[in-house]
């Protein structure tokens, strides 16, 4: 019933504001028809805490040592998208994580200009 | 065209003068510009970026014999000013992109500036050097040290002049004071002291002392479970030393006052405008944090910028922003896929003209906007190679919403959402721009006649 109150609405060429609102909830339909499980506090303290979290890289000896020992041969299962903070189940392996180097290169801005 | 009174008019048009950066097929992620920033007269623009660098353009004096072209900016000085680092207390990762840079005023011959990254700041001299000295007694030419028995004579060592050479050096550091992500520097009108703001606290420093700096405002709950929001951005007021704003994930904007208490986490004012319910949704919140603030010159506005918006408040209002513009409205029917590639978290900036009089703000596409608050005029304008040629002026873009796309219009769906201008500068008094478009900076000035 909700749904066909929101099509009258609509076809009824009520205000500007008002049509404003649709966009939006589309849209948020569609991220909750690809994600079901996304959180119930919308856009909310998960964000902040990841911000919160950047470039915190874990790695833990023992862990990675006892997997190792334990797989034997087996592959070890491989840090999934660095969307996820917490780690579960898999182990993070030194390949996992990037090499950072510092820049020593002078910056192609300083490089003459190009006109 | 009166210089100076940056008056967007039927009148100005906005030209090409000068691209810095190469084409992208050479760029790293290392040169993605991050901070554009001019000094107070004008005279210097300065740059940083994800490398930790920073390149600083003077610009040309005038000559009489182009009388066409304004002065142009040139490189004057390029230095490393943060290196990647690894926490391994913390096990965290410290990246060297600069986050913001912002310039001391003038009191000598040196220039001095302060620059960050999510954890130190750094003050750097900048300074020139056009004599050096010839004739010591104890060194030869070459810096070797002489036999003094072989001294038979003495001289009075003279400085002589060499080519111009420019030094930058670390004169202070100041680290260890944040926990979270620095993301805003502001120096104070008294130049003796300045603040860093990271995502829950803001810190006092003296720009003599690094090794202790005040906590003014502390936003983290006892709780971490509790958080709801977090500090985006802070800055100075332009004259009184005591006042501050900062920005917040929730929309919201606080002024404090230094003379009251000494922790300022009561707001003096509190700046937040309705919202109606009924246009709540999942992004509401994301869309509503402010990724940048402003002062304007005066004193009296203050600007923030939100992922649709860019709104000016008055002072002495707080319950609604006195004027609200639309930067791409358009982008509301595509909030879910900006949600998923990130794009709905990116953090434009915005910046005041020498006057006041107009405000601009990046978009994506390497589209750029300017409002004109007198005349509520609006303009779109691009940053592409394709219109680089010297004094080309820049034609007004427009992007289609639905219907008919006309010739020269360009479609939602067409536009390129990896070209983002997040950063750009405004000539203290003149109308000359700077834009960042990922690694290239392009510098825009009106049309001289």
């Amino acid at each position: 019933v909700g749904g066909l109150g929101d099509v009258c609405y609509w076809l009824a060429g009520d205000t500007q504001e008002k049509e404003g609102i649709l966009p939006e909830r589309a849209e948020e339909a569609k991220l909750k028809a690809k994600y079901p499980s996304l959180g119930q506090k919308p856009g909310g303290s998960d964000f902040l805490m990841k911000r919160l979290q950047k470039g915190q890289k874990y790695f833990d000896s023992g862990d990675y040592n006892m997997a190792k020992a334990k797989m034997k041969n087996k592959q070890l299962p491989s840090a999934g998208p660095d969307k996820n903070l917490v780690t579960g189940d898999h182990i993070p392996t030194p390949q996992d994580l990037p090499q950072r180097k510092s820049s020593l290169v002078t910056s192609k801005l300083a490089g003459g200009q190009v006109e | 065209m009166i210089p100076g009174l940056g008056a967007l008019t039927q009148d100005t048009l906005w030209c090409f003068s000068q691209l810095k950066g190469t084409v992208e097929i050479g760029a790293t992620e290392a040169d993605i510009i991050s901070t554009v920033e001019f000094n107070h007269t004008g005279e210097l623009l300065a740059t940083g970026d994800k490398g930790g660098r920073v390149v600083i353009f003077q610009r040309e004096q005038e000559s009489k014999n182009q009388v066409h072209r304004r002065g142009e900016y040139n490189v004057y000085s390029t230095f490393q000013s943060h290196e990647p680092e690894f926490d391994y207390l913390k096990s965290l990762e410290i990246e060297e992109k600069i986050n913001k840079i912002r310039w001391l005023p003038q009191q000598n011959a040196a220039y001095f500036l302060l620059s960050t990254n999510d954890k130190t700041v750094k003050l750097w001299k900048v300074s020139e050097r056009d004599k050096r000295p010839e004739g010591y007694n104890l060194k030869d030419e070459e810096g070797r040290l002489r036999d003094p028995a072989t001294i038979t004579t003495l001289r009075v060592p003279v400085l002589r002049p060499m080519d111009l050479m420019v030094e930058a050096t670390p004169r202070r550091v100041f680290a260890n004071a944040h926990t979270y992500h620095i993301n805003s520097i502001s120096v104070n009108s008294d130049y003796e002291t300045y603040m860093s703001a990271d995502d829950l606290r803001i810190n006092l420093w003296n720009f003599e002392i690094t090794n202790q700096s005040f906590n003014i405002v502390d936003i983290k709950p006892a709780n971490m479970e509790e958080l709801t929001e977090v500090i985006t951005a802070a800055e100075f007021h332009p004259h009184h030393c005591n006042t501050f704003v900062y920005s917040s994930s929730k929309g919201t904007i606080r002024l404090c006052d230094m003379r009251a208490p000494a922790l300022c986490d009561r707001h003096t004012k509190f700046f937040e405008e309705p919202e109606d319910p009924s246009n709540r949704s999942f992004f509401s919140e994301i869309i509503s944090s402010i990724s940048d603030v402003k002062f304007s010159h005066s004193g009296r506005y203050i600007m923030t910028r939100d992922y649709l918006t860019v709104k000016v408040w008055d002072l002495n209002m707080e319950n609604r922003p006195i004027e609200t513009y639309q930067v791409h409205d358009y982008l509301r029917s595509k909030l879910c896929s900006l949600y998923e590639n990130d794009c709905i978290f990116d953090k434009f900036e915005c910046v005041w003209n020498g006057s006041d009089s107009v405000i601009m703000t990046g978009s994506y596409n390497n589209f750029f906007r300017m409002f004109d608050r007198n005349t509520k005029r609006d303009v779109t304008l691009e940053a592409s190679r394709e219109n680089s040629k010297p004094r080309a002026i820049l034609k007004p873009r427009k992007v289609c919403v639905g219907g008919k796309r006309r010739k020269d219009e360009i479609s939602v769906d067409s536009l390129d959402f990896s070209k983002k201008i997040l950063h750009t500068a405004w000539h203290p008094s003149e109308n000359i721009i700077a834009v960042a478009a990922t690694n290239n900076l392009y510098i825009f000035q009106d049309k001289v006649n």
